[in-house]
């Protein structure tokens, strides 16, 4: 059932995009090149090196005293000029986009510098001086779940922040009568989809209005302007946000921007000039905003042919540290469609939200797509291998039937179009299962490891703006009142000479919006597209916008080009009046083609475009009673289907529900545990292709972020909160070398909810591509529990039998401890020249410590077991200041000691604890025995994760140099070695 | 992402450069490509007072062929060495490594003998001076001296060079015709730091060499026999566990001692294969 309408002139056509131009000559303009006032200042942000923390106090005197600095703002300031950011669930919480009491990620922003240029800021920064309590953190969310987990907000009680159930149909009938019930646990991880560009803000404050002014990098919902206007304490009109006209890339990313616009315009209105701040890299991958991380347990009933009754989710969704809006969205998103593309009449669901001490989350590609995939299609897979049976057949089986559309699920999704059967019958043979299967056949029988995966999907788009409250009661619901519909705007304006001008809200982000809109309104208007211009990004104190405008769920294509299809069939239909009059002929025997107005039954009659288009400016007069002008023509449409979640909690979270089916065959080395993929097919139905070349570019875009994810992409943080993967040598995105060359089929079913027939399609690969990577690998190899991202390594921990063993095994360095925290543990001795009760007075003796610490400019005593000094300890070119804070405890004189040691500088921190014993081996000579265990984190666990287990090896080298020298000059080496080797470690690098 | 403030000299004669460092003592660091400084710069990781720049010092930008050696200036960027056109015929070992160091865009600022400074425990130039048993040659105002692979690296990101030191040039050794050289690596991408890198040479004399990088702070090197011989596999084992593989984020301890047997084993076989 391929449509494409010959109506289209230009729809359909891969047309050169408008967009490019600038963009390869290096004349696009995103936010960093935007020009700014005279007299703008740069700001940077101090930012918590800790993932849970108590402040107790900053001192910000000397930073305010540094070159260039304007104003130091912190959580008082913000707390004293705004209020609260508005919470998406009900809840004793407050949200702040800066810490206020405690901070709860490494990353949360602890102040602002404003200074004259970012060099300057950042030279004051170093000096905002915070002292932190430390607190025990979580990251884990099940954990975080326990009663005796450290709680985040006190308020809440718990670090569950929402709770909900929810029951369609009969599912523990359904359970109760299957054949079998198969059941997989998934612990999917945190990745982000990781623009080029960063967030950028730029904000002034015009006090003689009470009027902020903020540019930012923003890509909507809109809805967000709200929750902005809101903290920043103004009305929406004196908030006016306007975005750049070129994105370096957002993905959903760019919409955690909003808490920056609220920090930069309060930071603005205390400097009293306007104030620029550019993220750099290490900010945005620890601090901007990730995808959730989710442990799901799903579980299915199951007949004896593989046909599903039931399906069973218990989901653990990991917010992060703050359930910034629009979360718990992400849990949310595919509410409806929690079936997946499959006719299951029975559900059940419990939704679990958890805050833990990472990073908060929200928008990223795919957007609640991939954590529910990638538990239904390994499932799909283990149901198959669990029966016996093809996984082509049972997701086959499964599908929903092409004579049920529109189909309503049973969580109250409706399935706007599609034969799912049709489309996947045509990818296996287009795509050519039937060979892969012979390779794998054949590599198989040479002892090779080869599989094949598949995965179904159906990819929502055009977000129900209600769908979020579907966490809240159907009572709370009720309260709050209704919230659904997803407003679309577009303008169309002709000017006095018959120039057309587009503008809509979408905020495109690279993908040739303008372009794509020219061709819908050139169709309508019989104009060249090029002779059209449009204008995409916004200006809140100028455009037609609403809650639902930007640039997110997919929603241009089958929301954004149709309402500009709508307004320019408005326009045609007044223009043909007044071409009626001027030709002489019946409205409704007028047309428009190549520029001009004539009449269907005489195409010699004809008259230009322009002067029909320009009649409204220069002859009003002229114009039919019917019609009243045709300068401007603005168009609000939001579908109808997309109402309120009802009293049962069903819901129709999106309008339109594309296609996709993936399989690919894998290859992996059996040495190495690389993945090489042979072959990848995706087919996609997302109704009527408005750009073919677009349309590719966004699967295979999808697509390329998808591997990251299946293979290489994860936020990694140690169990002390401390975030691991704060570089790209760290954080690995794929890179062309990394990334096959997908085929890409197509499925035409035009959405009959759309003015277009055309459906999202940007999303779906970052949905199906993980689960069918995954499932490939679990065939290659025979294994269940397939772990992302797939890396070789744990492909090959997967693979590997008993290791060969050496004659001598060397003692291990660190250690994982259970939890995943990396600490670093060590031990050793050293013989030295001194009694006992030499080496334990000198533990105690500053003097000594003074002496013997290298780098140290200073050793104080703040009692007789507690000292502190300030330390530069480095290894190769990096160097770091730090205070270190040595306490003894455990006194057992002259026997034993407890040394705890804690460092803290610009670069990191760390602390740990060793006990030291002192052994009399006579004649003057004691042996020192420890035991250390020390964990480090900070900017150099950030950065330096591939290097820093060494580096804490490299000082441990140092000090037994030292020690040596010591032991060896005759001199007797105190214990104050060990307070330096504490502050070694403790410090890192 | 700002590096703090610093002076910057800009040589434009060895003796220049000299001075600068001897002035500069411990607070002082040369700058050539910039492909690992100014990151740890950026990061202010790394904060010297005065950086001197030697990529106009002519001396220091030749490469030269001298009796068994090639010798290859500081200034001499990776991707000159790389498209130097005997480089495959007299150390085809580097010339197969080179692709794999970085990245082109890295590979066009960054040096032969800043990479080697930077001593990073992944880095294939490292592996190579070891490997092939090449010499660094240092330099202050007052003196000169030539340090062996094994003398110079003094740790992970640490090397012998002192204080109002620089390198002046790095020497690799041609080998007599008949001398087999491989190279392979693991890396989660292209052009990322190798989890595992081993380089091999087999003589004509039968003996055997193979580094590793990616797993010790520095690269190790060890002498082994023949494949097909009994003690081939226990050495290259224990070789294996000596290195004291750690876990980190890409991969396991127990992975990486894998790849030093599997790829150590390979790659010692592909020397010996291209031994003629």
């Amino acid at each position: 059932m391929t449509i494409n309408p010959s109506a289209y002139r230009w729809v359909g056509r891969s047309v050169p995009r408008v967009e490019d131009a600038a963009l390869l000559t290096g004349r696009a303009r995103f936010v960093d090149d935007i020009a700014t006032a005279v007299g703008t200042l740069e700001a940077v942000i101090v930012r918590s090196p800790h993932g849970h923390a108590v402040i107790r106090s900053i001192d910000v005197s000397q930073a305010l005293e540094s070159e260039g600095v304007a104003a130091v703002i912190i959580g008082e300031d913000i707390k004293r000029l705004t209020r609260s950011m508005t919470v998406g669930v009900k809840a004793d919480v407050q949200c702040w986009p800066i810490a206020t009491d405690r901070v709860r990620y490494v990353g949360e922003p602890v102040a602002v510098v404003v200074a004259a240029d970012r060099y300057l800021a950042e030279d004051a920064a170093e000096k905002v001086a915070v002292d932190y309590e430390v607190l025990p953190a979580i990251v884990d969310p099940v954990a975080a779940l326990q009663s005796d987990a450290p709680i985040l907000h006190p308020s809440l009680g718990s670090n569950l922040i929402n709770e909900r159930c929810f029951s369609y149909g009969d599912p523990e009938g359904a359970f109760a009568a299957a054949a079998h019930r198969i059941g997989i646990d998934v612990a999917y991880p945190r990745n982000s989809c990781t623009p080029i560009e960063t967030y950028g803000v730029v904000a002034s404050y015009e006090p003689g209005e009470d009027a902020y002014d903020i540019l930012a990098n923003f890509q909507g919902p809109f809805s967000i302007h709200a929750v902005v206007a809101r903290a920043l304490k103004v009305p929406g009109n004196r908030m006016r946000l306007r975005t750049p006209p070129s994105s370096g890339g957002s993905y959903g990313i760019k919409q955690g921007v909003f808490p920056y616009m609220i920090l930069m315009g309060v930071a603005a209105r205390i400097a009293g000039r306007p104030v620029k701040w550019i993220e750099d890299r290490l900010e945005h991958l620890a601090a901007s905003v990730s995808a959730t991380n989710r442990v799901t347990r799903l579980e299915a009933a199951v007949e004896p042919d593989g046909r599903i009754t039931a399906l069973d989710w218990d989901q653990i969704e990991d917010c992060g540290a703050h359930l910034r809006a629009p979360e718990p969205a992400t849990l949310y998103r595919m509410h409806g469609n929690m079936t997946g593309a499959y006719a299951i009449d029975n559900l059940s669901i419990r939704n679990r939200v958890v805050l833990t001490n990472k990073t908060p989350t929200g928008l990223n590609r795919g957007f609640g797509g991939p954590q529910i995939y990638f538990p239904l299609e390994r499932l799909m897979q283990r149901i198959a291998k669990e029966l016996g049976l093809d996984p082509l057949e049972v997701v086959r089986r499964n599908l929903v039937p092409a004579a049920n559309f529109p189909y309503r699920t049973a969580s109250g999704a409706l399935l706007d179009s599609g034969d799912y059967r049709s489309a996947l019958d045509r990818a296996v043979s287009e795509g050519g299962l039937d060979e892969l299967k012979r390779r794998r056949d054949e590599a198989r029988a040479e002892g090779r490891l080869y599989g094949i995966g598949l995965a179904a999907v159906v990819e929502p788009s055009v977000s129900n703006m209600g769908y979020i409250t579907t966490v809240l009661t159907p009572e709370q619901r009720e309260k709050a009142g209704p919230k659904n519909g997803a407003q679309a705007t577009a303008t169309i304006a002709i000017d006095p000479l018959g120039a057309v001008s587009v503008k809509v809200a979408s905020v495109p982000q690279g993908q040739g919006h303008r372009t794509v809109l020219s061709q819908v309104v050139a169709d309508a208007l019989g104009l060249d597209p090029a002779a059209i211009m449009v204008v995409a990004d916004v200006d809140t104190g100028r455009d037609a916008w609403s809650i639902a405008s930007g640039n997110y769920s997919s929603r241009f294509a089958p929301a954004v080009a149709g309402a500009a299809k709508l307004a320019a069939d408005r326009l045609r239909a007044k223009l043909a009046e007044i071409a009626a009059g001027q030709l002489n002929i019946q409205a409704h025997d007028v047309d428009f083609a190549d520029g001009r107005a004539f009449a269907r039954s005489n195409p010699d009659n004809s008259v230009s475009f322009a002067r029909v288009a320009a009649a409204a400016h220069w002859a009003p007069g002229t114009l039919p009673d019917t019609v009243d002008q045709t300068i401007r023509e603005t168009v609000f449409w939001t579908p109808e289907q997309l109402q309120a979640p009802n009293a049962a909690d069903e819901v129709n979270s999106s309008l339109c529900h594309g296609f996709i089916f993936d399989f690919c065959g894998v290859e992996i080395h059996r040495d190495t545990g690389e993945v090489r993929i042979d072959r990848y097919v995706t087919m996609h139905d997302c109704g009527t292709i408005l750009h073919p070349a677009m349309v590719d570019g966004q699967v295979r875009g999808g697509f390329a972020q998808a591997l990251g994810a299946a293979l290489l992409e994860e936020f990694a943080y140690g169990a002390d909160g401390s975030f691991l993967s704060g570089t790209l040598a760290d954080y690995l995105i794929p890179t062309v070398m990394e990334v096959p060359d997908p085929i890409i089929l197509h499925y035409e079913s035009p959405s009959p909810f759309t003015p277009l027939g055309a459906k999202g399609v940007g999303e779906g690969n970052c949905m199906s591509t993980p689960a069918c990577i995954a499932n490939a690998v679990a065939d290659a190899i025979g294994a269940d529990d397939i772990v992302l991202p797939v890396s070789p390594s744990r492909i090959a921990g997967l693979l590997a039998g008993d290791e060969p063993q050496p004659k001598v095994k060397p003692k291990r360095v660190e250690d994982t401890a259970p939890g995943g925290q990396r600490k670093l543990t060590g031990e050793g001795s050293a013989e030295v020249a001194a009694s006992r009760e030499e080496v334990w007075r000198m533990l105690l003796d500053p003097a000594t410590l003074e002496a013997i610490i290298p780098g140290s400019h200073g050793v104080e005593k703040v009692s007789d077991t507690h000292f502190t000094a300030d330390v530069t300890l480095g290894v190769g070119p990096v160097k770091g200041r730090y205070k270190a804070d040595i306490e003894l405890s455990d006194l057992d004189e002259p026997n034993a000691v407890t040394l705890s040691g804690k460092t803290v500088g610009a670069l990191g921190s760390g602390e740990g604890s060793g006990r030291v014993t002192l052994e009399d081996l006579g004649g003057g000579r004691t042996r020192i025995s420890y035991s250390y265990e020390a964990g480090i984190g900070g900017k150099v666990a950030s950065v330096g994760g591939r290097l820093l287990d060494g580096a804490a090896r490299v000082v441990i080298g140092q000090f037994f140099k030292a020690l040596a020298n010591h032991a060896g000059g005759g001199k007797v080496p105190g214990a104050g070695v060990f307070a330096r080797l504490k502050a070694l470690i403790g410090g890192g690098r | 992402m700002k590096p703090a403030p610093f002076h910057y000299v800009r040589a434009d004669a060895l003796d220049e450069a000299l001075d600068a460092l001897h002035e500069g003592g411990d607070q002082a660091r040369v700058i050539a490509g910039g492909q690992s400084l100014v990151p740890m710069l950026n990061m202010r990781l790394a904060r010297p007072s005065v950086l001197v720049d030697i990529t106009r010092v002519p001396e220091l930008k030749r490469i030269e062929q001298r009796k068994e050696q090639v010798r290859v200036g500081a200034a001499v960027r990776q991707v000159e060495l790389e498209r130097w056109a005997p480089l495959a015929g007299l150390l085809p070992m580097i010339a197969a490594m080179m692709p794999w160091v970085g990245h082109t865009q890295t590979r066009s600022r960054g040096t032969i003998c800043g990479s080697l400074a930077h001593a990073d425990p992944s880095a294939e130039l490292p592996l190579a001076l070891l490997a092939l048993g090449g010499e660094m040659h240092l330099r202050n105002r007052r003196k000169k001296r030539v340090l062996p692979a094994s003398a110079f690296f003094m740790g992970m990101m640490a090397t012998a060079v002192e204080p109002g030191e620089m390198i002046e040039a790095v020497a690799f050794p041609t080998h007599p015709m008949g001398t087999g050289t491989a190279f392979r690596e693991i890396a989660r991408r292209h052009g990322d730091f190798a989890i595992v890198a081993c380089a091999a040479i087999a003589r004509p004399d039968g003996a055997n060499r193979l580094a590793v990088g990616g797993v010790a702070d520095t690269p190790q090197a060890i002498d082994l026999p023949d494949p097909s011989d009994d003690g081939f596999e226990d050495a290259l084992n224990e070789f294996a566990w000596s290195l004291g593989a750690r876990d980190d984020l890409h991969a396991s301890a127990r992975y990486r001692r894998d790849l030093v047997r599997s790829l150590g084993r390979q790659t010692v076989k592909e020397a010996i294969a291209c031994r003629s």
